[in-house]
């Protein structure tokens, strides 16, 4: 009797498993493809983008991501992009790659992201690109010139570019500089990533005869840069030209002025901001050198120009900037700065591609809006973009200007090429783009 | 319930099959959990497992042979450049992949690990934590030596595809939690698969004798020589298998992570294994299992928490690690022998008054 009785229960727990085992499986339908409007409600679209905001990269940059939101505040406050928000998430990276790559992973897996919009750096952009293409993420508006975010659409079919890329910035500056000073002893000073690989691409097309020194830098490693300027002062250097970030040109100045090295400098657009510059070189001091002497030890550096900031109050889309940045600053004190400007331009970009890819929005038609549209797209822009099915590269030309009192006054008209062997023309016709009276792209 | 003692007594009092059971439950529940978690919280687990992995090992180290390592960090990134180019050759895109990446990243480890340690051997205390903190410095560098290995900007790392998994797999785990897997869970299971292995091979390690003698050298290594251990042995075999765990874990990182990059093997990461441990309680595999989920946890939730006090994304930013050394202060003050160190005479004493329930119960 109690045998049986023990082996009924026996036969119940094992039926009682297999059931439930089964139950686990069986449970639900095998789900169909996601929706690739993630991140999109009809009041909402919601966006992210990595900064460095702590770290060696932070001054500057980290200003970058306030502009954006302020822009967004005020179109949003007109009602938004038909009829929706813009939310935009901002995280840090620290601009170390491992970061960029985890805090991406969240973005998208915790705040569901529809896009990433003007994630921020080259080493570390490049750490994300290839996991937002594969899981079919829009990655729009780079901040960053690198090549790889334009050149190969096939490869990388959701991500595009914006400012100009470095490849046409180096070539630029190598003509200029080819043309204007053909006795120049040259020495480039790199970062040594694809950020400087490709300054120097472009720059060797015209001046390989004329470089007689390369330096390059590790982000995030030394600070010191005795060693690379006396080896510029050794070789008879009399021509630096930088492919690195604002606090890079800091360091070097600092570097230059211990060792004792007089040349003539050439900042790429990205480490040539007078202000920060100045600001930097004033904190790194310690105020041995003040920000206005920092400022000033900027006079006569030659970089390139590719919107309009704020040395230029009277432009049209400074004037816009200004007013934005007046009425919807977190926090009133701040300053505008050229690289909340840089943001707020980026931004008017997104929301102009917004609106031209109309009311039903997916990640696959945005991408899609931007390469039929994008090349027309009229803006802050010194130059239009290149945007195409063949190519996503951004901004198509810079202008190279000299500093004179943290001002920017122009060398040249704006020089519009392309990668490659392109030729450089002048071609003014973006520049005189006007903003829209509401300050919202139509 | 007497019968059934006895009847599993031969099974409990074996080591190594108390461990597997233990380990089996434990993973199936895991895999439970991880099944019906996010897609974010999976990544979130395989983060703590690779974590775990590495803090089981330098716990092992540190609180059973009684070295002192701050270049775990450094075996890591062996671990994780070895699995990576591995990974880089054969595309990384089926399983036998991922395995044959994840053994070659154990074995670059142990070949590291003699190599390192028969010098460290001879070293004790602050000295061979000087020897290690040179290492957890110079290794990250050498990337940019050398173009293979990618220089700042590191190198991605292919991941598997969860579609180029075996079908079996993806019919288990369908079966088990209805939930198609991909290559988030993918990851979070094998980290988790794997944390399971190793700790079973280090529990049953430091039952054993090579166990018993780390324990005797760690005390006083001078009786212990008298007792015929090979000092120097003993260290060496403890600093491979404990560089061998951090080898794996660092593969693991790499697929995780996605990148191999000199970033990701900073100085902190070192430390911040060592604190994963000590918070835990040092020597324990328990210890260093919560270690490493306080720091697969607390970083993101610091920041959620900043930003949801109204904090701009900066200044979350920033707060981050002043929650993170907070607690380590805490725990050093309140609890100096990490969570599961002030815990154990806590739960010894509940297992005492059960046993001794359990004995009155038979007197009666």
């Amino acid at each position: 009797m109690r045998t049986t009785a023990r082996r009924a229960v026996q036969v119940v727990c094992v039926l009682t498993t297999a059931s439930l085992l089964a139950a686990c499986g069986a449970g639900k339908e095998r789900p169909s493809e996601e929706g690739t409007a993630v991140g999109v409600t009809d009041t909402t679209i919601k966006v992210g983008a990595h900064f460095p905001l702590t770290g060696p990269a932070a001054p500057g940059y980290s200003e970058i991501p306030s502009g954006h939101q302020a822009f967004y505040e005020y179109v949003n406050d007109a009602g938004g992009v038909h009829g929706r928000k813009i939310e935009m998430v901002v995280k840090d990276d620290a601009y170390n790659p491992t970061n960029t790559s985890a805090v991406t992973n969240d973005m998208i897996l915790q705040d569901e992201i529809f896009a990433m919009v003007a994630g921020l750096g080259t080493p570390t952009h490049r750490a994300v690109v290839q996991r937002l293409n594969d899981d079919g993420i829009p990655d729009l508006f780079v901040s960053s010139g690198s090549l790889q975010w334009g050149d190969n659409p096939e490869t990388s079919p959701m991500t595009f570019g914006w400012q100009p890329d470095y490849e046409i910035e180096g070539k630029v500056i190598g003509q200029y500089v080819a043309e204007n000073m053909p006795d120049a002893k040259v020495g480039l000073f790199l970062q040594d990533d694809d950020f400087g690989e490709d300054g120097e691409k472009g720059a060797r097309q015209f001046l390989d005869s004329q470089i007689v020194d390369v330096q390059k830098y590790t982000p995030g490693g030394s600070t010191d840069f005795s060693p690379q300027m006396s080896s510029f002062k050794s070789k008879g250097v009399d021509l630096v030209i930088g492919f690195n970030t604002p606090s890079y040109t800091a360091l070097s100045q600092i570097a230059a002025q211990g060792v004792g090295f007089k040349s003539k400098w050439f900042y790429s657009n990205v480490g040539s901001d007078p202000a920060l510059v100045g600001g930097l070189l004033a904190s790194m001091t310690k105020g041995k050198i003040p920000a206005e002497q920092g400022v000033k030890l900027m006079d006569g550096m030659m970089t390139t120009e590719y919107i309009p900031g704020v040395d230029a109050p009277d432009d049209e889309w400074v004037k816009l900037w200004q007013k934005v940045w007046d009425s919807y600053s977190k926090k009133g004190s701040e300053k505008l700065t050229n690289y909340r400007i840089y943001g707020m331009s980026q931004a008017y970009t997104f929301v102009q591609a917004l609106q031209a890819n109309g009311k039903d929005l997916t990640r696959e038609s945005i991408v899609e809006t931007i390469e039929k549209e994008g090349a027309s797209f009229e803006g802050p822009g010194l130059a239009p973009f290149r945007f195409s099915e063949d190519s996503h590269m951004g901004i198509s030309g810079v202008s190279v200007v000299e500093i004179k009192n943290g001002a920017s006054e122009p060398l040249t008209p704006v020089l519009v090429t392309d990668i490659g062997d392109a030729p450089i023309e002048e071609d003014d016709s973006a520049a005189s783009d006007a903003p829209p009276s509401s300050g919202i792209p139509e | 319930m007497e019968r059934l003692r006895s009847l599993l007594r031969p099974v409990t009092s074996v080591p190594l099959a108390r461990h597997l059971i233990v380990a089996l439950v434990a993973l199936l529940v895991v895999m439970a959990v991880i099944g019906m978690s996010s897609q974010y919280l999976q990544t979130r687990y395989a983060e703590m497992a690779y974590f775990a992995i590495a803090a089981g090992g330098l716990t092992l180290l540190t609180g059973l042979s009684g070295q002192l390592s701050l270049g775990h960090g450094a075996l890591m990134a062996v671990g994780a450049y070895a699995a990576t180019l591995v990974l880089e050759r054969t595309g990384g895109e089926s399983l036998a992949d991922v395995f044959v990446a994840l053994l070659v990243a154990i074995g670059v480890c142990a070949v590291v690990g003699v190599v390192v340690g028969v010098p460290a051997a001879r070293l004790h205390g602050p000295y061979i934590a000087g020897a290690t903190l040179t290492l957890a410095v110079a290794v990250p560098r050498l990337a940019n030596q050398w173009d293979v290995l990618g220089g700042e900007q590191g190198l991605q790392v292919p991941v598997p595809r969860a579609s180029e998994l075996p079908a079996w797999i993806q019919d288990l785990i369908w079966f088990f939690t209805a939930v198609e897997i991909d290559q988030y869970s993918f990851l979070a299971y094998l980290g988790w698969l794997l944390l399971a292995l190793t700790f079973v091979a280090l529990a049953n390690l430091s039952r054993s004798r090579v166990g018993r003698r780390w324990r005797a050298v760690r005390d006083d290594d001078v009786s212990a020589e008298l007792a015929g251990i090979h000092l120097g042995r003993a260290r060496v075999v403890a600093f491979t298998v404990s560089a061998m765990c951090a080898g794996l874990a660092g593969g693991l990182m790499a697929m995780n992570v996605r990148l191999t990059a000199p970033g990701a093997f900073t100085i902190t990461l070192s430390l911040t294994l060592l604190a994963a441990v000590v918070l835990g309680g040092l020597g324990s595999l328990t210890g260093a299992l919560i270690g490493a989920g306080v720091l697969a946890f607390l970083p993101h939730f610091a920041t959620d928490l900043g930003e949801s006090f109204g904090l701009s994304a900066t200044q979350a930013a920033e707060v981050t690690p002043v929650v993170y050394g907070l607690v380590l202060m805490l725990v050093i003050l309140l609890a100096p022998a990490g969570i599961v160190g002030s815990l154990r005479p806590f739960l010894a004493r509940l297992s005492a008054t059960s046993a001794l329930g359990s004995t009155k119960e038979k007197t009666t």
